[in-house]
């Protein structure tokens, strides 16, 4: 197979998600943000239900969501977007509506917004990237910034008695009786990228079949916060957020295993 | 046909909005407004239109909720009173910071603070200078009767649509809970999806079905575009002034002295007016109908005719800024105002306008 063959169209192995728009990410390189937005868009593009697909953006890294994201996306206040989606899905009930947010922006901010959302059961997925870190604002303390991890507001490490525990809301969700589905996934390998691609696949299946609310945490780095080269963050993260933030099924068809 | 009752403002408001053909409502309980839901949820008007209500955790969550709607073109209101109307700026801000039409209610209670639950009208300068934050304003309505509690929701969403902003509805706790007969409009039907589309599908979130995507947003980070925005609020904010001022003038043609006041207090005020027209003074009342857009040069004529003008309104002082700007300081105002929620009675706001213009 010579280069011609190669670049043939049939011949191609991997393509940009057709989801994604054009617009360069505006993530740091390494940040697995990207790969969270390639698999969601992937679900749903290979469902087919792109035209009726309403996406809530939040504040954080992934405010400019619908830079990158080709379907209609609205950009939420701080921790509202839980609020926003459940008025979209409320009023629009044969819609697939989803929210992607942060550690900041959902376990802080949006605490009251993400645990009123899951216990009405609102017919939403919500897609929860945890890097235990503020990333946009330049990587101050998040509530789900472990014990002893060095930030910009814990600059000698997070206390816990003074600081508080890292706070683990999506264990703290799923024992809401709205809750379907809750997941604690990764893409910060192949292996792990194709369980949480079917994690959320999962997530927009339920919402078709209108079974309530679904909950995918994504642990993910971020190596500019975290002051380390992708590779190194990547490390940090199976060795230290795994143990705190244990990768799996935490509750699957409303029954917490 | 349409019908007469005797409702209370909340009811009425509550009423209208389902025969406006609202989609949603969502809000959150606080004293004198909860009238608003509860008659809501007792009317189950999802079973009537199909408008969904629902109590939200919060303020907060209530009008994040109206701007989700809202983003996908429904027709959505909330309702609160002015602590919970503190909370919601943020995302009125939003609002009119992401161009989505909505409609606010604010059934005045006395502040700062937890305040009162009694009548105020405290809230002039967050209503109509901004409240939330950044370079907006709201399009503000001040019903002062229960029929206007009723009428105004329809006209709020139709200034809402047609300049895609939100609308403020400013009543008192005095609207809001006194009883008058009101005269109901017909119901009108909610828009089918399908409707919906064909009207708002150039910009709400709705799937995008054979187009390109819409995105709403509030955010631009390069300052040309935000600049842009900006100049795109004020633009709507001058169209406002030049088509949909509304105001209304009692007994102002040969009046010598003019009483401005909106609300409650112009109710009030117009029997003031008669009191003192019975004492053989030429008293005159200019209401103003919206706060903003405000009648600056109605105000600026009648400067040259009245002798002095009084500003009554159930508060330290607030709008009496605004008739001194427009009046450009040619004649006298004076403030007249009870607060705390003690509402001032007619012959109170006679002698004060004896004692502070007429003297």
């Amino acid at each position: 197979m010579d280069i011609a063959d190669i670049i043939k169209p049939q011949n191609q192995v991997f393509c940009k998600t057709k989801l994604m728009t054009d617009t360069a990410l505006s993530y740091c390189p390494g940040c697995g943000h990207g790969t969270a937005h390639n698999l969601t868009m992937e679900v749903v593009d290979e469902m087919g239900i792109s035209e009726e697909t309403i996406g809530v953006a939040p504040v954080g890294c992934s405010v400019l969501a619908y830079d990158f994201m080709n379907i209609d996306i609205t950009q939420a206040a701080h921790g509202r977007a839980p609020a926003v989606a459940t008025a979209i899905a409320r009023t629009w009930p044969e819609k697939y509506v989803f929210t992607y947010q942060g550690d900041g922006d959902l376990a802080a901010i949006g605490t009251a917004e993400t645990i009123h959302a899951c216990n009405r059961g609102e017919n939403i997925v919500i897609i929860f990237v945890n890097n235990g870190i503020y990333g946009m604002t330049g990587g101050q303390m998040a509530p789900t910034t472990l014990e002893g991890m060095v930030s910009s507001t814990s600059p000698y490490g997070r206390e816990i008695k003074s600081m508080g525990s890292p706070l683990k809301m999506t264990e703290l969700v799923a024992n809401l009786p709205g809750v379907y589905y809750v997941t604690r996934q990764s893409v910060h390998t192949h292996k792990h990228a194709r369980k949480a691609k079917k994690a959320i696949q999962k997530a927009f299946e339920n919402t078709r079949l209108k079974k309530g609310l679904s909950f995918v945490e994504i642990v993910s780095n971020c190596n500019s916060g975290w002051k380390m080269t992708p590779n190194e963050s990547n490390i940090w993260m199976e060795e230290h957020m795994f143990p705190y933030f244990p990768l799996g099924d935490i509750k699957v068809d409303g029954i917490l295993k | 046909m349409s019908e007469l009752k005797l409702m209370k403002g909340n009811e009425a408001l509550a009423e209208a909005a389902i025969r406006a053909g609202a989609d949603a409502y969502f809000g959150y309980p606080i004293t004198p407004q909860s009238e608003v839901i509860e008659y809501l949820m007792t009317e189950q008007p999802e079973k009537r239109t199909g408008m969904v209500v629902l109590q939200a955790e919060s303020e907060i969550a209530a009008i994040n909720m109206v701007y989700g709607a809202a983003s996908t073109g429904k027709k959505v209101l909330t309702s609160s009173s002015s602590p919970g109307i503190s909370l919601k700026l943020e995302g009125i801000s939003y609002l009119a910071g992401a161009e989505l039409p909505a409609v606010i209610v604010n059934v005045v209670r006395g502040g700062p603070g937890l305040g009162t639950i009694q009548p105020s009208q405290a809230d002039y300068f967050q209503s109509v200078k901004g409240g939330g934050h950044g370079d907006y304003k709201l399009y503000v309505l001040a019903p002062a009767s229960v029929q206007e509690m009723s009428d105004f929701v329809e006209d709020a969403f139709d200034i809402a649509f047609k300049y895609r902003a939100p609308v403020l509805i400013l009543s008192d706790g005095l609207i809001g809970q006194m009883m008058e007969k009101v005269q109901l409009k017909d119901q009108k039907p909610r828009l089918t999806d399908e409707q919906l589309i064909e009207k708002n599908g150039s910009w709400a979130v709705t799937g995008r079905k054979n187009r390109e995507r819409n995105i709403i947003t509030s955010l631009d980070l390069e300052s040309e575009k935000m600049e842009k925005r900006v100049h795109r609020l004020m633009k709507k904010y001058e169209q406002m002034e030049k088509e949909d001022l509304r105001y209304e003038k009692i007994l102002c043609d040969d009046a010598e002295y003019l009483i401005v006041a909106y609300g409650s207090s112009a109710r009030i005020s117009q029997k003031a007016v008669e009191l003192a027209r019975k004492k053989g003074i030429k008293a005159g009342l200019l209401r103003p109908i919206t706060l903003f857009p405000y009648p600056k040069q109605q105000l600026l004529e009648l400067a040259d005719q009245v002798k002095g003008i009084l500003s009554v309104e159930l508060n330290a002082g607030q709008m009496i800024e605004d008739v001194q700007l427009s009046v450009q300081f040619k004649v006298p105002v004076e403030h007249f105002g009870r607060t705390g929620g003690i509402i001032h009675t007619p012959e109170e706001v006679l002698e004060a306008l004896e004692q502070k213009i007429i003297k």
